[in-house]
């Protein structure tokens, strides 16, 4: 569990975190989304007690980041942003080390250390020097030392970069099976990773939380409804009023050139993307509408809001916002 | 503060795989042969006066070689990172990587231990200035630890640790030694700031002379250079 209130990191005179708050429940796993430079590493190493805050607070698993960092430290397991390692050691050799770091105990060390190679993958390089390792094999050893200790409270700064495909569906289901037992905060750029992995997703931008929610309901979220997808051979003109006068229906958008729909001049189709009124279904008008004109029709589908665009949505506006402020 | 054994444990071993500390064994042991030829001659005095007294000036360049590392690539590599975020504290940090690099040292100083056998084989030996010169080794070769391992805290650079240690190493030990070989030249003043040089309290303990208030002085300053460590690395989160 993480708590996170009014939180905030200047750098001089510039905020990078700027008051943010959000709760992450005990056993539950949350993306933690940005574009670059929006505040999601900085947060971490506040989390993690490797930056202090400037002003605003948190607690990791019941313990004060500023006045209890020993004991956020010991109960928190964390692989940074680069994932860095000392590469002249062998893989055992750095897990014994931050082992004796963590001061467990011998034989409970032995037990985890076989532990987390066996579950991060890392059987087959536990004896070589980490210099000789892949990106890949390294970010699982850097992961495995942020397992080591069984910590509560995961944070997980781009678990999955530099991983081979079958490696990341590894990883992911690695993560997934954490949740429950462990509450772990990831953060990605990655936005399928948060569809596949986590309950809940918190987006930031410019500092500030833009928009959190399970991945269902940010796609669902007033600005980004699905659309009604129409492809037909009439004028667009024709198509827009008529379209535009079905019952429910919000706006009608000629789409030409986009890729995958063909222009409107090559063949005579168009397609038009209607959006409708909240949470009503206007496929069946729409059809009706079509065929009453005679239009020869090709498609009518349903297009669901991808994760993609509400991101760049919610993370556009803020950018807006901060030019305009 | 118990967690710097681990850490000391960590550098010492780290440096049997670092091609930089063979680097800095093979010109340690080639200045030692050298100096120690010249106390190894018929008609010399049984002793390692030549060895003791000349050290010093090869660990103006060789200490630094061995700390630049210690600060420096931990910022660098961004390990530092992880470093702190398990709960380790700045003194355990700064306690084990001294004892490291010190322990190394003493390492560095073990092969000299064969004169002493090929002196003793030779001559009726005194071990009583040889215990004392490798007293004076050591706390000369701590005090040298600490300064470079201040100026690797300062920097990602390894070069510029290396630089800034050597520099400093030099204002203390080889500068004063160098003004006072003008010394009737010198003021009052700055003769007396000559004979505080580390060079000056160094040659006593080659001589046999263990004065406590020698010791107290490289003590002293080693745990002030330990200290600004400390301060520097706590600094970092206040940037």
């Amino acid at each position: 569990m993480i708590s996170v209130s009014q939180l905030t990191k200047a750098y001089g005179p510039v905020l990078a975190v700027d008051h943010i708050s959000f709760e992450v429940p005990k056993g539950q796993i949350v993306g933690f989304l940005g574009p670059n430079g929006a505040g999601k590493s900085t947060t971490i190493r506040m989390l993690s007690c490797y930056l202090p805050p400037t002003s605003g607070g948190a607690t990791v698993n019941g313990f004060d980041i500023f006045h209890e960092s020993g004991k956020v430290r010991e109960n928190l397991g964390y692989l940074p942003e680069s994932c860095p390692l000392y590469t002249e050691m062998k893989a055992r050799e750095y897990l014994d080390y931050r082992g004796r770091l963590r001061k467990m105990p011998r034989d409970e060390r032995r037990k985890r250390i076989e532990y987390v190679i066996d579950r991060c993958y890392l059987t087959r390089f536990a004896d070589r020097v980490i210099g000789h390792l892949s990106k890949g094999q390294r970010q699982r050893v850097g992961l495995a030392d942020a397992l080591l200790h069984n910590p509560a409270v995961l944070i997980l700064d781009e678990p999955t970069v530099g991983l081979d495909p079958t490696q990341i569906i590894e990883v992911r289901r690695l993560i997934k099976d954490l949740g429950g037992d462990h509450t772990v905060m990831l953060s990605t750029h990655i936005l399928p990773e948060v569809e596949a992995v986590c309950d809940r997703a918190i987006i930031i931008a410019g500092g500030r939380v833009v928009a959190q929610g399970s991945p269902d309901e940010l796609r669902a979220s007033r600005r980004m409804q699905a659309r009604v997808l129409v492809e037909c051979k009439a004028a667009p003109d024709a198509v827009r009023s008529a379209l535009g006068a079905v019952a429910g229906v919000r706006d009608v958008e000629i789409l030409d050139g986009h890729p995958g729909h063909a222009p409107a001049d090559a063949d005579g189709f168009v397609t038009a993307a209607v959006r409708s009124e909240e949470s009503r279904d206007v496929r069946e008008e729409v059809a009706r509408t079509v065929t009453q004109n005679r239009w020869p029709l090709r498609e009518i589908r349903l297009e669901q809001a991808t994760l993609e665009e509400f991101f760049v949505r919610v993370t556009a506006a803020q950018a807006t916002q901060a030019v305009g402020a | 503060m118990t967690r710097a054994p681990t850490i000391a444990r960590r550098e010492i071993s780290g440096y049997f795989y670092s091609p930089i500390a063979y680097v800095a064994l093979t010109v340690f042991l080639l200045a030692a042969g050298f100096f120690f030829q010249r106390d190894f001659e018929p008609g010399q005095p049984a002793g390692l006066r030549n060895v003791f007294d000349q050290m010093v000036w090869a660990l103006v360049f060789v200490v630094p070689i061995l700390c630049m590392g210690l600060m420096a690539q931990e910022w660098a590599a961004g390990t530092v990172e992880t470093l702190f975020t398990a709960p380790v504290g700045e003194t355990d940090v700064v306690l084990g990587k001294f004892l490291g690099a010190t322990g190394f040292f003493a390492v560095l100083l073990a092969p000299t231990l064969l004169y002493v056998v090929l002196l003793r084989l030779y001559s009726r030996l005194d071990f009583g200035p040889i215990v004392a010169g490798y007293l004076g080794l050591v706390l000369v070769g701590a005090l040298f630890v600490s300064v470079g391992l201040f100026c690797s805290s300062l920097t990602r650079s390894q070069v510029v640790a290396a630089v800034a240690t050597v520099a400093v190493l030099f204002v203390i030990t080889i500068a004063p030694y160098l003004l006072q070989q003008n010394a009737s030249q010198l003021s009052a003043r700055w003769r007396t700031v000559t004979e505080y040089g580390v060079y000056n309290r160094y040659v006593d303990f080659s001589k046999g002379v263990v004065d406590s208030g020698h010791v107290v002085f490289f003590l002293a300053v080693t745990a002030v250079f330990l200290f600004l460590t400390v301060k520097v690395l706590e600094a970092r989160r206040w940037k």
